[in-house]
């Protein structure tokens, strides 16, 4: 990795001393992200921890021009960008849509679906951070089975988590990509090449969330990669509906070692009362879209 | 680079410690030992998985690797990943200093 790093953009675009929480991994994934898209891009985000990240007026902590929109509009928003700045003759211009998961595959996914059959030429970047964290950890569609939330305070999630990244692929567009921030330049990468592909580019980052999840700030980058171990995350990338295993996930499905849930599982307090029958289920449902990308990838 | 219009009206600029100096988040600091970190021995840029890992942007590469304590909010994280174990997360470091 060394060798790469010293390729990765050296500049900095978040300034020191924002809101977002320590060891925060939307904070970790937001830096590399802004370094791979560079100049010319302008974002636009909805109420999140993102907006929270940005700042207050009359001060902001990024240095990239941002609109900050209604929930529900993330996407729509974007697609008046895009049309404005064709308006202007300004092509070299990225248009970033930027929202949480509770933005993306509750609130916004109408706008979003629209934007992406319209084949809005923008990148739309989804941080699955698995629940409402901004407002205080409540249950969102991304929320694994068994997680305690503040809206399933007694009983815990009973369904399992939505497979966005299947309905944005029924869209047919030209690129997905899943993400981790514990392999920043794995995401730089990704970003990089989304940069340059015209069309709706999906990208998804799965960011840990120390108060949501319930875990020490300093395991941020440590429990990013065990959810990548355990196949909960899978790092690939679909491109013009060619899929791809990438980095630590194409190593695993070559070693065809992979670590068992449960360690993944233990290190998070949001899952102290998750039941053997829900943990059960959810190793089922993650061995299920494992073999699923394993035989994607075959051919 | 800045542009006026008279159509724009609540706008944002950036700044340094939009949220004030979030170093006063901080419990512990991360102190750097310069005997184990990669990039001082080797005497060359090498290694800078803390620069890479930290979330704020606050660790300055170089020789030494300085942090910046203004606004280090110690997450820890450098020191959890730092391969040669060079960072120690101390407590009540800054009361050491005045």
């Amino acid at each position: 990795m060394p060798e790469k790093l010293f390729n990765v953009n050296q500049k900095e675009y978040i300034l020191p001393g924002n809101r977002s929480c320590q060891g925060c991994g939307l904070s970790l994934a937001y830096r590399y992200i802004l370094k791979a898209l560079r100049e010319n891009t302008i974002m636009t985000i909805p109420a999140s921890c993102l907006t929270v990240l940005h700042g207050l007026y009359p001060t902001t902590s990024v240095n990239v021009p941002c609109l900050n929109c209604t929930f529900a509009s993330t996407a729509a928003s974007a697609s008046g960008l895009v049309a404005g700045l064709a308006a202007m003759n300004r092509t070299d211009t990225t248009v970033v849509a930027m929202a949480g998961d509770g933005g993306t595959f509750d609130i916004g996914l109408q706008a979003l679906s629209g934007a992406a059959e319209r084949g809005t030429d923008f990148i739309y970047v989804c941080y699955d951070n698995e629940g409402y964290m901004n407002t205080g950890t409540q249950r969102s569609s991304a929320t694994p089975i068994g997680a305690l939330t503040t809206t399933t305070p007694v009983l815990t999630k009973q369904q399992n988590k939505k497979d966005m990244m299947k309905i944005m692929e029924a869209h047919d567009i030209p690129y997905l990509a899943m993400m981790s921030p514990s392999y920043p330049v794995d995401l730089y990468d990704k970003f990089v090449k989304a940069k340059r592909i015209k069309g709706t580019r999906y990208m998804q980052i799965s960011a840990p969330c120390p108060p949501g999840w319930v875990f020490p700030p300093k395991d941020t980058v440590k429990l990013g990669r065990l959810a990548v171990e355990t196949s909960v995350v899978v790092l690939y990338e679909i491109e013009d509906g060619k899929f791809r295993l990438t980095g630590r996930s194409k190593t695993l499905a070559e070693k065809g070692t992979r670590a068992p849930l449960v360690q993944y599982i233990e290190k998070q307090g949001r899952f102290k009362k998750m039941s053997m029958e829900q943990l059960g289920k959810m190793q089922k449902w993650v061995d299920g879209k494992w073999n699923e990308y394993l035989k994607r990838a075959e051919g | 680079m800045e542009i006026k219009d008279d159509n724009i009206s609540a706008m944002c600029r950036p700044a340094i410690g939009e949220a004030g100096r979030t170093g006063d988040w901080r419990d512990s600091t991360p102190v750097i030992d310069p005997a184990k970190c990669i990039a001082s021995l080797k005497n060359r840029p090498a290694c800078y998985l803390c620069w890479l890992y930290c979330p704020e942007g606050v660790v300055i590469t170089g020789n030494p690797i300085r942090i910046d304590l203004d606004y280090c909010k110690g997450c820890g994280i450098c020191a959890e990943e730092c391969p040669a174990r060079a960072i120690a997360m101390v407590m009540h470091e800054e009361a050491k200093n005045e």
